[in-house]
C-alpha cells in the first residue's frame, strides 16, 4: 500500500471514478481541441520536414556541412544528445522513483511524463546516427560474426553509449506500455465507434482487471520501475563518461557523473512542468492537475536546480584544488573566453531565474512556472554547450587552438529534431489516455479510505 | 445443472468495501473458484483470495542473471577472439565491461517479468467468456466485480445467484462460457 505522508489530499476528494474515467478516456474518444492541435501537428511537422531535408543534405553530402572540425570535433551532435537525453530522465524519475516512493502527486503526472521521455530518448539517439558520417553502418555497432572478423571494442565508452541508450529505450517502452494497458482496457469500453473498439481493443490486449492478474501486473510494475532508477542514474552516468574519460580539461572530473545526472533530471523536470501546464490548459484538466501539482513540480525544480549549481561551484573548486595549469586555463576560458556567453547563460537561466521558485504563489501560478521551465531549458541547453566547446576550443596544445560556430545545417537539424519529439508525441495525446486513469481512481480511493479512517477517528475523540 | 456451458455468476458492486466484503463472505461459504474484477488494483483482495503468485519476481531474477551472463559471455569472447592491445591495458579488463553488463542485466531483468507477467496471465486473449456479461464494461470504470467460477465444487446456478444476491450487489448475472 502506498501512504501518502500529505495531510491534504493531492486531488479534490469529491469526484468519482466514473467521472474521472469518462473525462480521460473521453479525450481521446471525443477530443476537444481539434483546431489547436492541428496547428500544433502542423508546425510540428514543418519542422520534422526540415529533419527529413535536413538528414538527406548531411547523408547526401558528409558531416562537413556541420560548423564541428578539429580542434571541436565534437559539437551540435553530441551536445543536442545529452540534452534530450536529459530531459527524457525526467519522466522515468517522476514514474518510477516516485511510485516507488509511494508519493501520490505522480499518478498524475507519470503518463505524459513517460510519452515524454520515449520521444526525447528518440531525438537523442537519432543525433549519434547523424553523427556517424556514413550511417548505413550503424550495425557495426553490434557484435555479429562480421566477414572482416571484427568485433566491436567493448572497452571504449562510445560502444557502451548504444548498450545503455537502447536498453534505455526498450526498457522505457516497456515500462510505459505494461503501465497503459489497463487504461486501454478504459478506454475500450468506453468507446462507441467501431475503429476505435478495435484500436484499443487490440492494444489492450484483453485486460480484465482480474485480482490475480492486477497482483502479478503490480508485482511486473514494481520491480520494473525499481529497476528504471538506477537505469537512469547508469545511462547518465556513462554518457557523462564519454566526457570524463578523456583527458580534456574541463572534462576529466569525478564529479560529472552525478552533475550529468542531476542536470538531466533538472532539465526534465522543467519540460514536465511546461507539458503539464499546457495541457491541463488544453484540455480542462485542473481538477486533476491541480496547483498543488505544480506546486511539487516547482520544489522539485528548484531542489535539482540547486543541485546543478552545486555542480558550478565543484567544477570551479575542483580546478582551483588541482591547480594544473591547463584545467585553470579551461577555467578562465570558460569565465571569461571566446564563449563565455554560454557559460554566463548557464548560470542567468540555470540559476539565478530560479531563485522566484522560494516564492508559493510563484510557484502555483502557471505562468511563471512555465517561464521559468523555458528559462531552465535553455539554460540546460547552454550548459551543454558551455561544457563541450569550452573545453575543446583550447585544449593542451597551442597550435591547435580554433573557434567554432553552428552553421544553418547545425541549426536545421536541431530544430527539426523538436519536430521530431513533438509530432508523436502530439500523436499520442490524440489517441491515448493521457493522465493515468486508474492510477488517478487509485489515489481517490487512497484519500476516501484516509478520510473514512480520519472521521471516525475524530468522532471517537469528540465523544471522548 | 441445465446449461453445462456456464462460466459463472458475476454479481455486481458499488464500492471496494462491498466486494471485499462479498468476497470474504463467499469464501466463508466454501467457494474456492473466485475471481474478482476491479477498475484498479485492490491489494486486500489477495489475501482474501488467497492469492499467491510470485514467479513473476523469480523472472526478474532470472532475466538478470541471464543479461549478466551473457553480456560478460559476449564482451570476454569479442575480446578473446579478436585481442586489441591498447596501451598495454588488460584484455578482460572486468571495469570496462561492468556498463554493458548492467546494462544487460537490466534490460532482461525488466524484459523476462514484463512479457511473463502477461504470459502468466494469459495475455493476449482478446475474447473472453466475461466480455459477454451485460455490466463487465464497467470493471473498468467504477463498479467492482466478484465472479464464482462455474468449475466451483459447490457451484450451483440457483443456489450460487441467491447466495449472491444476499451479498447486496447492485446486479447478479450468470456468464455463459
Amino acid at each position: 500500500m502506498t501512504a501518502s505522508s500529505d495531510a491534504r489530499p493531492i486531488l479534490p476528494p469529491d469526484q468519482s471514478y466514473g467521472d474521472v474515467t469518462d473525462q480521460l478516456a473521453g479525450i481521446p474518444l471525443n477530443f476537444p481541441t481539434r483546431r489547436r492541435w492541428l496547428i500544433a501537428l502542423g508546425l510540428s511537422s514543418l519542422l520534422l520536414g526540415l529533419l527529413f531535408v535536413s538528414a538527406i543534405v548531411l547523408f547526401s553530402t558528409g558531416v562537413g556541412i556541420w560548423g564541428l572540425n578539429i580542434p571541436v570535433n565534437w559539437a551540435f551532435a553530441i551536445h543536442n544528445y545529452v540534452w534530450w537525453l536529459g530531459i527524457g530522465h525526467a519522466g522515468t524519475l517522476i514514474s518510477a522513483l516516485l511510485l516507488l516512493l509511494g508519493r501520490d502527486w505522480r499518478n498524475s503526472l507519470n503518463r505524459f511524463a513517460e510519452t515524454m521521455t520515449l520521444f526525447a530518448v528518440m531525438c537523442a539517439g537519432i543525433y549519434p546516427i547523424l553523427h556517424l558520417g556514413r550511417p548505413w553502418f550503424v550495425y557495426w555497432m553490434f557484435p555479429y560474426p562480421a566477414t572482416m572478423q571484427v568485433w566491436p571494442q567493448f572497452r571504449s565508452p562510445l560502444e557502451w553509449d548504444i548498450w545503455a541508450v537502447l536498453t534505455y529505450l526498450t526498457v522505457s517502452v516497456v515500462f510505459w506500455y505494461i503501465g497503459l494497458v489497463p487504461d486501454l482496457a478504459a478506454a475500450r469500453d468506453r468507446a462507441r465507434r467501431r475503429r476505435w473498439q478495435v484500436f484499443f481493443g487490440v492494444l489492450a490486449l484483453g485486460w480484465r482487471g482480474s485480482a490475480m492478474h492486477w497482483m502479478r501486473w503490480n508485482q511486473a510494475y514494481r520491480l520494473l520501475a525499481a529497476l528504471a532508477v538506477p537505469l537512469v542514474v547508469s545511462v547518465h552516468s556513462e554518457v557523462s563518461l564519454l566526457f570524463a574519460a578523456g583527458t580534456i580539461p574541463g572534462w576529466h572530473s569525478t564529479i560529472f557523473p552525478p552533475y550529468f545526472v542531476l542536470g538531466a533530471a533538472f532539465s526534465g523536470f522543467a519540460v514536465v512542468s511546461m507539458i503539464a501546464i499546457v495541457l491541463r490548459s488544453l484540455f480542462r484538466l485542473h481538477n486533476l492537475v491541480t496547483d498543488d501539482h505544480l506546486d511539487v513540480l516547482g520544489k522539485v525544480l528548484l531542489a535539482t536546480g540547486l543541485m546543478t549549481a552545486y555542480g558550478y561551484v565543484f567544477e570551479i573548486f575542483d580546478t582551483l584544488y588541482s591547480g594544473n595549469v591547463h584545467e585553470l586555463q579551461t577555467l578562465t576560458d570558460r569565465v571569461t573566453g571566446q564563449y563565455g556567453w554560454s557559460y554566463w547563460g548557464a548560470i542567468v537561466f540555470n540559476f539565478l531565474a530560479l531563485q522566484p521558485l522560494w516564492w508559493k504563489t510563484v510557484r502555483r501560478s502557471p505562468w511563471a512556472l512555465f517561464a521559468i521551465s523555458t528559462s531552465v531549458v535553455i539554460g540546460m541547453w547552454l550548459e551543454r554547450y558551455m561544457i563541450l566547446v569550452t573545453s575543446l576550443y583550447r585544449d593542451f596544445l597551442v597550435s591547435s587552438w580554433g573557434e567554432y560556430h553552428a552553421t544553418f545545417w547545425d541549426w536545421a537539424i536541431f530544430a527539426g529534431t523538436i519536430g521530431l519529439f513533438f509530432v508523436p508525441f502530439l500523436l499520442l495525446i490524440r489517441l491515448l489516455p493521457v493522465i493515468s486513469i486508474f492510477e488517478t481512481k487509485e489515489v481517490l480511493y487512497e484519500e476516501q479510505q484516509q478520510a473514512t479512517l480520519a472521521s471516525p477517528a475524530e468522532v471517537a475523540h469528540g465523544r471522548a | 445443472m441445465a446449461g453445462p456451458e456456464l462460466y459463472g455468476a458475476l454479481a455486481q458492486f458499488e464500492t471496494p468495501e462491498a466486494l471485499i466484503a462479498a468476497a470474504k463472505a463467499a469464501r466463508q461459504k466454501g467457494y474456492r473458484r473466485l475471481d474478482a474484477f476491479t477498475p484498479f488494483p485492490v491489494h486486500q483482495l489477495n489475501s482474501i483470495l488467497r492469492l499467491h503468485d510470485r514467479r513473476v519476481l523469480w523472472l526478474g531474477l532470472i532475466g538478470g542473471c541471464f543479461g549478466f551472463f551473457a553480456a560478460l559471455a559476449m564482451q570476454i569472447f569479442t575480446n578473446y577472439d579478436y585481442p586489441i592491445n591498447v596501451g598495454g591495458r588488460p584484455l578482460y579488463a572486468l571495469s570496462a565491461f561492468a556498463v554493458v553488463a548492467f546494462e544487460l542485466t537490466v534490460l532482461f531483468a525488466a524484459l523476462f517479468p514484463a512479457f511473463g507477467m502477461l504470459a502468466l496471465n494469459g495475455l493476449p486473449r482478446l475474447n473472453h467468456p466475461l466480455f459477454a456479461a451485460a455490466a463487465f464494461p464497467l470493471a473498468s470504470r467504477n463498479r467492482f466485480f466478484l465472479c464464482v467460477l462455474a468449475d466451483d465444487a459447490r457451484f450451483d446456478e440457483k443456489d450460487t445467484v441467491f447466495f449472491l444476491k444476499g451479498l447486496a450487489p447492485v446486479s447478479v448475472e450468470l456468464v455463459p462460457s
